[in-house]
């Protein structure tokens, strides 16, 4: 049951009264309305303390009304969805939320981590700086845990983010920033005009400070002024209004990002739907119509819970019907303040004073007003009870009241004009920073955001800017009608801060900052505002300062002798408000974080008990467990032996495959390949080594010649994107008239490989009789284009990587499942098995083939012993720097194998190889493994690896040391081919 | 950053890859006497000019078309595209 | 005839199709592909040739060209992709290079892609979702090329602001297919 005591609630508002929503915070029922936020409703059920601060754990309440918030941040709902650091200004209050306060313990009343607030002495600015600072070791293990406990914000749920969330793209030709007067005409304007607009609000209602201002305009409230102008907006197709969309940053040439908060307002989102859209924004022209925050004075204690904005007590009394509590008064240096006096008084709330520190302020309001007055001190444990004043002729007197509205003056809202590197500009009339130069193209501001503060000049600018803007674009906007709307002109005398007293006064209250902190800052030689800002943390909260900086500034000009525009501002970055995580992410994550590829085998593979292995995005079976099996190896060792004994059959469509076509397409292999192509007979494959530029290995595979001008590529796996971007750079930038046409076609063919004794006779079931792939009519490295199973057209390369007789084939893609079980069924009286990765790794580990552990990005040709390949006769990528001395020294590392002399013993990929009875360190390093298996064949552990003078080497026995383990090993040098040297088999 | 493509107009560059300096196109002559100092300076020394920067972007998710791009490093301003097959046939390269 | 039995790229012998209120999303198995490429200094031949067998010239830049059976679209400078019945030209790409001969480079991209068509009102809904391409703006017969769950795919207006082809690696069918549903079902 809720315990439904509104007692702060007022009348009117836009809320609506005739539903109620119930809530808990800190597990005690409260109601509140539709249109409530969590903040609003939490005021008109008289609480005003909703979380401590980050530091001293000292009792704050809410200072702002939207989503500028640097203090009521709280835990929001429970279990996998609760999440940290929400502002109760923003949080739309919906039927059975949950809030928790933050950073408090034992529990927000009573905070035993409040002691922190006796030592402030010790935690002033640069107290990590100076007090963590030796021994290192401490750091981690002591002060780091011990501090991360006491300071912070909230908690994460440590659970799995159970909401699914949504990215997405949109154009227009003017973006709007922001759905208040000056938002509205502009998108009234270019919307009449044709133009594609897109206008965007944080909030959940449009009209920014119309919703919270008693103004008239065009003879009707703001509210129902707001709603006529949105009717018409959601009526025209080429308007897009969003709103809950943050705009988070200005990027490049019109790009804007912004978050759409779907379901953040339900209390579980629909099925299927996201919580959040990131949105990716191409604008041809941006408006900026961000409005303005009002800022604080800092004085002694003025962090109470009770303490906010004037603005934001005007908010909550028209927009919500609610005063933070019965009895309040106002602290201002401008006129606009006592706007929240009066707004107060007509809604029945008793104002105890005005209290301004201008001595010749105008009485505006119907009560009390203490002009030439400063508010020195403020009393209250857990709220606000009274403050004390110091009054123009020196006396000092307390004021009763349980709410008091500053008000400093407005700051445009410049943070989306700073994004490019925009430096905003000093305007005396307000005492405020103003866009200056935004640095971003495209990008114009208008209204508050611009410190034109009037509902009339909001309105005017936002339809003239809109206008420019679609002008440049060659959309013509012809002028629309605005209403009569409030013209006050700003009057106000800068005031920042109370010098009175030596208690601390709050700048920034999410960071625990204070005057002092800024005043030590100084004196400590702190000069520059962007170091100011580091040292204190002055702004660098999840609000960035929004409430804030322009204090700190005021402040450090004041201890410079300098003025503020001198001193200048800090950097705005994108993001304007903090995002989850889960948003930047969208719907990549889990198996869903990049896309999969699946080989034309995949369902075969599932079907037969494969374990896959992901190699780039394809997912290739890596062995084919067979009933009994206990152990990878066990399957692994049967596949080799299987394949070595009769035949087996492995996918190999992942390799990339190259279709080179044209005139030149010789001549073009010629040069990316350092060995020659030219002179390959049509029907004849042949092994290609591809070079960077530099020399080093780029890439390797074979290539077939289907016809004098039609080659097939291969390429290893991973590196199938990169060669054939190189090869488009070869094509494109460096030999442009060359007659060459390149087209990928991994996938367009089902590719296996056919490897072992019985390969032929199995492929001769497959293959049409017509085709003849004896020895004789079909040897080693021919290809040829054949038909298949009656028919189908598919190609047929003798190559092998297993040293196996072995034979390529391929059909297209869609037959590839059938063509696999095909040959397993052929195959069948051969006991042919399938393949997977890991006994191809094994057999060219056994054959001595280098793949991608050998062609690492260091080695040349030289160090695979494929030195004398590169042809000196042409001209290839890479041909000329493979020859730097450096890379031809006399002892460079050479490709060979390695056996452990004790058969138990495991030659591991990594280790490195010393000569016996020579230190174990770096300088006498001889060189590394790069790839060890456990051969069934030899029945050992063998390796390849690079050794230095390898190939003059063989039959030393080596230390193979692995640090990483500690594990030294006897090797001796063998060849890399272990299996086959003479290449018999694969010829018979 | 927006790219203003010559065939297809303003695409995104989260659709291209950057390669780097344009001078890539300028492949040394292999026979040159000097070629293994021309080939070092041409795969290894490279300009890091703050202001207009001449480079390659390949249209990988786009038509696959390599592009030379003028970039102020500074500002990100694009001042030129040209399609880099048109850039290296007016520096007389060919087959 | 062979006895081979094809797969959808999906992985089924028969098309999946996905309804959504106001859309539609089919596996359309059933076409094939050739790529054509204009020989250097070829390009006037190939295009009288591509001519005289598709019955419309070669389409311009980012175009499709559609007579009869066949509709050809722009994939590149002087490249494009040739579309037919599956059923009628499995053996596309022969018959394409018999008729261009040695003025352009055929190959035969069939099975390299898969293809899923999105008809229906929602269209856009669904696709900014996806890609960056300003489906809105499309008319029939334009096609780009865009990046669409981290993959390279073709993207064609058929009609416009009513159905659109998504033409993408055909490896990455279930990958692509996944994206198009969820983002449909949070999208309509």
């Amino acid at each position: 049951m809720s315990d439904n005591k509104q007692t702060n609630r007022l009348t009117g508002g836009q809320i609506d009264t005739s539903r109620s929503l119930r809530f808990s915070f800190d597990g005690k029922n409260y109601a509140g309305h539709p249109g409530d936020t969590l903040a609003s409703a939490l005021l008109a059920n008289n609480v005003r303390l909703m979380g401590r601060s980050f530091k001293y754990h000292r009792p704050r309440g809410v200072l702002g009304s939207g989503s500028e918030e640097p203090n009521a941040l709280v835990e929001l709902r429970s279990g996998a969805r609760q999440e940290p650091n929400t502002r109760a200004t923003t949080a739309e209050l919906f039927d059975g939320l949950e809030a928790k306060s933050q950073n408090r313990f034992p529990s927000l009343k009573f905070d035993a981590m409040a002691i922190n607030d006796r030592f402030s002495n010790f935690l002033t600015a640069g107290f990590y700086y100076k007090t963590f600072m030796w021994p290192a070791a401490f750091w981690e293990k002591l002060y780091e845990p011990i501090i991360r406990k006491a300071a912070g914000l909230g908690s994460l749920s440590l659970q799995d983010d159970p909401d699914e969330y949504d990215k997405g793209f949109l154009h227009c030709d003017l973006l709007i920033i922001g759905g208040g007067p000056a938002g509205l005409a502009a998108a009234l304007r270019a919307g009449r005009a044709g133009a594609q607009v897109i206008l965007a609000d944080e909030d959940y209602v449009f009209g920014g400070r119309l919703n919270a201002e008693t103004h008239e305009i065009g003879g009707e409230t703001g509210p129902a002024w707001t709603a006529a102008a949105m009717a018409e907006l959601d009526a025209m197709p080429n308007v897009r209004c969003m709103a809950r969309t943050s705009v988070l940053g200005a990027f490049d040439h019109g790009i804007y990002s912004a978050v759409e908060r779907v379901s953040d307002h339900l209390a579980v989102p629909s099925k299927g739907k996201p919580r959040q859209i990131l949105w990716r924004i191409y604008s041809k022209r941006a408006l900026v119509c961000a409005g303005a925050i009002e800022r604080p004075i800092a004085f002694e204690n003025n962090d109470r819970p009770g303490i906010m904005l004037a603005s934001a007590m005007r908010a909550y009394a028209n927009r919500w019907a609610v005063t933070a509590a019965p009895r309040v008064a106002v602290f201002t240096n401008n006129d606009d303040g006592h706007r929240t006096a009066v707004d107060l008084l007509a809604k029945g709330v008793k104002v105890t004073a005005v209290i301004d520190t201008r001595a010749d302020a105008p009485r505006i309001a119907d009560c009390e007003l203490l002009a030439g007055a400063q508010v020195i001190d403020t009393a209250g444990r857990l709220g606000l009870n009274y403050v004390k004043i110091q009054q123009a002729d020196g006396s000092e007197r307390t004021i009763e009241c349980g709410a008091l509205g500053v008000s400093g003056g407005w700051n445009p809202n410049v943070h989306m004009t700073c994004h490019q590197r925009g430096r905003p500009v000093w305007n005396d009339a307000i005492a405020a920073f103003v866009p200056g130069d935004t640095g971003t193209p495209g990008m114009s501001v208008a209204g508050a955001a611009q410190g034109d503060f009037s509902t009339a000049s909001a309105l005017q600018t936002g339809s003239d800017k809109a206008a420019a803007a679609l002008h440049d674009l060659g959309i013509d906007a012809p002028t629309i009608e605005l209403p009569q709307a409030e013209d006050t002109p700003v009057n106000l005398q800068p005031f920042w801060y109370v010098k009175h007293g030596k208690g601390r006064a709050w700048l920034d209250q999410q960071n625990d900052v204070t005057v002092k902190d800024v005043k030590l800052a100084h004196q400590e030689n702190f000069r520059s505002v962007e170091h100011l800002k580091r040292y204190t943390t002055l702004g660098m909260a999840t609000d960035q300062g929004k409430t804030s900086n322009m204090g700190g500034l005021a402040i450090m000009a004041e201890l410079a002798g300098k003025s503020i525009p001198e001193v200048g501002t800090t950097m705005f970055r994108p993001p304007y408000t903090p995002v989850p995580m889960g948003t930047m992410g969208g719907r990549a994550r889990g198996k869903h974080f990049h896309p999969v590829r699946e080989t034309p085998s995949h369902k075969y593979s599932t079907e037969n008990n494969a374990t896959f292995v992901e190699v780039g995005n394809w997912l290739r079976a890596q062995w084919f467990t067979k009933p009994g099996e206990t152990h990878w190896r066990e399957t692994v060792d049967r596949e080799v032996n299987a394949v070595r004994g009769s035949v087996g059959v492995c996918d190999v469509t992942t390799l990339g495959k190259i279709d080179i076509q044209g005139t030149d397409a010789a001549q073009f292999l010629n040069k990316v390949y350092a060995n020659a192509f030219a002179k390959l007979a049509v029907g004849k494959t042949r092994y290609g080594l591809m070079l960077r530029e530099d020399g080093i290995a780029m890439d390797d595979g074979t290539t077939a010649r289907l016809a004098e001008d039609q080659f097939v590529m291969t390429t290893t796996t991973a590196n199938a994107v990169n060669v054939y971007r190189h090869l488009e750079f070869v094509r494109q930038c460096l030999f442009p008239d060359m007659d060459v046409q390149l087209i990928s076609t991994t996938e367009a063919w089902a590719q296996y490989a056919v490897a072992g004794p019985n390969s032929r006779k199995l492929l001769q079931k497959i293959v049409d009789p017509e085709f003849d792939i004896s020895n004789e009519g079909f040897e080693f490295m021919a290809c040829r284009e054949i038909t298949v199973c009656g028919g189908l057209r598919a190609r047929l390369f003798r190559i092998s990587f297993s040293g196996e007789l072995a034979y390529e084939i391929a059909v297209p893609t869609r037959y590839g499942d059938a063509l696999f079980r095909k040959i397993m069924e052929a195959g069948q009286e051969f006991d042919v098995v399938p393949y997977g990765t890991e006994a191809l790794g094994v057999m060219r580990i056994e054959k001595g083939h280098a793949a991608g552990n050998e062609l690492n990005g260091t080695t040349t040709a030289l160090n695979l012993g494929m030195g004398r390949m590169v042809s000196k006769k042409k001209d290839s990528i890479g041909s000329t720097l493979s020859e730097r001395e450096g890379l031809n020294e006399p002892d460079a590392l050479m490709l060979v194998g390695f056996k452990p002399v004790n058969n138990a013993d495991k030659v591991t990929a990594g280790g490195h190889l010393m000569t016996k009875g020579t230190p174990k360190d770096a300088e006498h390093d001889q060189g590394y493994i790069t790839s060890a298996a456990f051969s069934p064949s030899l029945n050992s552990s063998i390796g390849l690896g690079f050794l230095k003078d390898g190939g003059n080497r063989l039959g030393e026995v080596m230390i193979l040391t692995t640090p990483l383990t500690g594990a030294d090993v006897e090797v001796e040098v063998v060849s890399a081919h272990f299996v086959d040297p003479e290449g018999e088999r694969l010829r018979a | 950053m927006i790219i203003n493509h010559p065939l297809l107009g303003p695409r995104d560059a989260q659709e291209f890859t950057f390669l780097g300096d344009a001078s890539l196109i300028d492949r040394p002559d292999w026979e040159a006497e000097d070629a293994a100092e021309k080939f070092y300076e041409y795969a290894y020394l490279r300009d890091n000019p703050a202001g207009l920067h001449r480079e390659l972007w390949f249209h990988e998710t786009g038509d696959r078309s390599w592009l030379v791009v003028t970039r102020n490093t500074l500002t990100h301003e694009i001042t030129d595209v040209e399609m880099a097959s048109d850039v290296a046939r007016s520096k007389g390269r060919s087959k | 005839m062979h006895d081979l039995k094809p797969l959808t790229p999906l992985g089924s012998t028969t098309a999946q199709i996905d309804r959504f209120a106001g859309l539609t999303i089919s596996e359309c198995p059933d076409w094939a592909l050739a790529s054509l490429a204009a020989r250097r200094g070829r390009e006037q031949d190939t295009a009288t040739a591509a001519q005289n067998l598709l019955g419309t010239a070669l389409p311009d830049v980012a175009a499709t060209a559609t007579s009869g059976d066949f509709t050809a679209f722009w994939t590149g400078p002087q490249q494009w992709m040739i579309e037919a019945p599956h059923d009628s030209h499995e053996e596309l790409a022969t018959e394409v290079k018999s008729a261009v001969g040695d003025a352009a480079s055929v190959t035969e991209q069939t099975d390299g892609w898969c293809r899923f068509d999105l008809e229906g009102t929602r269209c856009h809904d669904v696709l900014e979702r996806l890609c960056n391409a300003d489906t809105r703006a499309m008319t029939q017969g334009q096609v780009t090329r865009t990046r669409l769950e981290h993959l390279g795919c073709f993207l064609i207006c058929r009609t416009k602001d009513a159905h659109f082809s998504v033409i993408g690696p055909r490896s990455s069918a279930g990958s692509i297919h996944h994206a198009l549903t969820v983002a449909a079902a949070s999208a309509i």
